[in-house]
């Protein structure tokens, strides 16, 4: 039994002290909310498993430039239509001439019924026979799919991820400053989340993307071209603002009711002190899985809006543009649209399940309610 | 009730009109470029000097900045407005699209709704079993996959001209000219864009369930001895529900309105949704301003429609 303190000196640690000698004289360390969450997060191994295999992705999409320079020996947008390559020994044209083709992709015969005009074929996955050249064949300009697979990851994941950090740094900013001041400046922050649901989001994308797709932007100093890949960025930023800010706006509202804020308020604090060290701390864990989900929507978003031409521009890759450019091929070399596709798929599906499990780790209410 | 519809159709009339200035500003303001280059998006990817000085003096580009809001709008609203790449009325191609836009997400929502409780009720009910994460699985799956790529798969997998031919492929027959090809043309497609929304309303139900279950009400109708198919249609699905309808209403509407958009093009079915669509690769604003400026009404008016709705199922929501 540790001295009893007097009642005077008796605090929390004091508190804590006498807590750790009744349970055998082992100290009792604090643990953040942070440590607690983690240790949660790190109980569920699907949520982990799902974690490490995005970040294979992103790994995989940063040595683009290793694999394209020492494995393909091409480059994203090197053409070889006229080249050719070794498969398995036997040389073999990257781009042949397509002709009339069945079905199966093969020369029409006179028993197939369905055949279509392909003027150019490229050349199929060679998997591994042709050295690491044509992983996953070529496109119709010869040019390698694998290789621009990566580095179109490259943009399809950097658009997510910035457009992700810049929507929700200034859904936060809105939340903060709508939740804390109310009044009229709530008013007018709230009408303009109302206003935007008013619009379908991939319309929206798409007609800023368009407008701002045609000549890029010129504001004064600023200036982007028309292919930039911070247009798309931009854009898709833009447009998800109100579904982060709207929930994130609620937390606040009723966290500033809360009585710690009241006693900041006492003792003086400015209001830029306890929006954000105040305020900002405790909104912090939704804002982070809104930020891993939302990375996880704007890379589908970014596809859809390359898909129709109003994202990232031609000749740059991204996971969306392949596909579209594979569209026209897909009955002869269907892996030209597969690839990326399933790339988008495994990429968010392993955003998606982290970010709830994050979910699940951050906020153990909603951990009760998935046990249930 | 009067009085809360002309509250909300007020509310709905300045919503439009702030939605008109928010397409002025996309198309107009926002990209910059002056008088000229303006006129030159407007014009189109082809036009010639001469057309896009002609577009920059009758659309007021060279004129103050209400001055072209005016004239955007009296063009929007008197069907003047016309694409410089097709030379036609974007009101009238948008009417033509409906009937495709209608069918299209009409089906779906159906398919949709209906799958998506179906769903959600057996993974609420079988909760933490093998079902329940079947069902999980395969609904972040197919909340995870891009509906383009999904359609583009579908056509290339089960459509004619594919592997198989179990269905025709793509584009829309009218329900007036032949029902069954209508039906057979438009299966894919609405199979395709439910995928998303039902794996999504599954999720969503799934945790209102989870959540209403341990309410007093629900241990209140055990313990008078309620049978669990009851408790769960009468007392627990019933509060369960008011999110998805609401979640519907919204979905639809934002499907109605241009949000098929990508499905509508993979499938070729030629509704709104598409004219947009097509009007991009030729970089022709006209057509796309039309449908994000009709799109936007269509959705307010039709939240409107699901407030009056609610108002007359829930008397609790007129006072607000």
């Amino acid at each position: 039994m540790v001295q009893q303190a007097t009642e005077s000196e008796f605090t929390l640690d004091t508190a804590a002290e006498l807590a750790a000698a009744e349970r055998g004289g082992a100290p009792i360390v604090g643990r953040s909310p942070w440590f607690l969450a983690w240790r949660r997060l790190r109980r569920n191994k699907i949520s982990l498993a799902f974690f490490v295999l995005f970040i294979v992705i992103l790994v995989a999409c940063l040595l683009a430039p290793v694999y394209a320079h020492h494995v393909a020996h091409t480059g994203q947008n090197t053409n070889h239509i006229l080249d050719t390559v070794k498969v398995n020994g036997k040389t073999t044209p990257v781009t042949s001439n397509g002709g009339y083709l069945n079905k199966q992709g093969k020369p029409c015969q006179t028993t197939d019924t369905d055949c279509k005009l392909v003027a150019v074929l490229p050349i199929a996955p060679t998997w591994f026979n042709a050295g690491g050249k044509f992983v996953l064949g070529a496109d119709a300009n010869g040019r390698d799919i694998a290789v621009r697979m990566l580095y179109g990851g490259l943009v399809s994941l950097r658009v997510g991820i910035i457009s992700s950090a810049i929507c929700v740094f200034f859904a936060v900013l809105l939340a903060l400053l709508a939740g804390y001041f109310g009044g009229w400046i709530d008013f007018i922050i709230t009408r303009f989340f109302d206003l935007f649901y008013a619009f379908p989001v991939v319309l929206l994308g798409i007609a800023l993307g368009a407008a701002l797709a045609i000549k890029g932007i010129s504001w004064g100093p600023i200036h982007l071209a028309s292919g930039d890949v911070w247009i798309p960025t931009l854009v898709i930023s833009y447009v998800l603002i109100p579904y982060v800010g709207r929930p994130l706006r609620g937390q606040v509202l009723s966290l500033r009711e809360k009585e710690f804020i009241e006693a900041a308020i006492a003792q003086g604090a400015s209001p830029l002190r306890i929006m954000f060290s105040e305020l900002l701390p405790n909104i912090m864990s939704s804002v982070l899985v809104f930020f891993t989900l939302i990375i996880a929507n704007n890379i589908v978003l970014e596809a859809a809006l390359s898909f129709l031409g109003a994202g990232v521009q031609p000749p740059t890759p991204s996971w969306g543009t392949l596909i579209s450019d594979g569209q026209t091929l897909i009955v002869t070399r269907p892996w030209l649209s597969l690839a990326p596709g399933i790339a988008i798929v495994l990429t968010v599906l392993s955003l998606n399940v982290f970010g709830d499990g994050l979910r699940d780790a951050l906020d153990p209410r909603a951990k009760v309610r998935v046990e249930h | 009730m009067a009085a809360f519809l002309i509250r909300r159709g007020i509310g709905a009339i300045l919503v439009c009109i702030a939605v008109t200035f928010i397409v002025f500003l996309i198309f107009i303001v926002v990209p910059g470029g002056g008088a000229t280059g303006t006129a030159q998006r407007i014009a189109g990817k082809n036009a010639t000097p001469d057309l896009i000085k002609s577009v920059e003096h009758r659309w007021g580009f060279d004129r103050p900045i209400y001055v072209q809001y005016w004239r955007l709008m009296h063009r929007m609203f008197t069907n003047n407005l016309v694409s410089y790449t097709s030379q036609q009325k974007v009101l009238t191609q948008i009417w033509q699209g409906m009937p495709a836009t209608f069918s299209l997400t009409i089906g779906a929502g159906i398919i949709w709704l209906f799958f998506g409780i179906l769903v959600g009720v057996i993974s609420a009910i079988t909760a933490g079993r093998l079902s329940d994460r079947v069902i999980t699985v395969l609904a972040l799956i197919g909340i995870s996959m891009p509906v383009f790529w999904l359609g583009i798969i579908a056509r290339y997998y089960l459509a004619e001209g594919g592997v198989t031919t179990f269905f025709p492929d793509g584009e829309y027959v009218g329900i007036t000219s032949n029902p069954l090809a209508w039906f057979s043309h438009l299966f894919l497609p609405w199979i395709v864009l439910a995928v998303l929304f039902i794996g999504f309303y599954g999720r969503v139900l799934r945790g209102n369930i989870l959540d209403a279950i341990n309410e007093d009400y629900v241990r209140t109708a055990k313990a008078k001895g309620l049978s669990p198919r009851r408790i769960m249609v009468k007392h627990v699905l019933r509060t369960s529900l008011i999110p998805i309808v609401t979640l519907f209403g919204l979905d639809f509407a934002g499907v109605l309105g241009g949000g098929a958009i990508l499905t509508e093009t993979v499938f070729d079915l030629h509704g709104v949704g598409q004219y947009a669509a097509q009007s991009i690769n030729n970089f022709d604003l006209p057509p796309i301003m039309g449908v994000t400026m009709y799109g936007a009404f269509f959705i307010v008016c039709f939240s409107v429609v699901v407030d009056l709705f609610y108002a007359y199922l829930d008397p609790r929501i007129r006072p607000t």
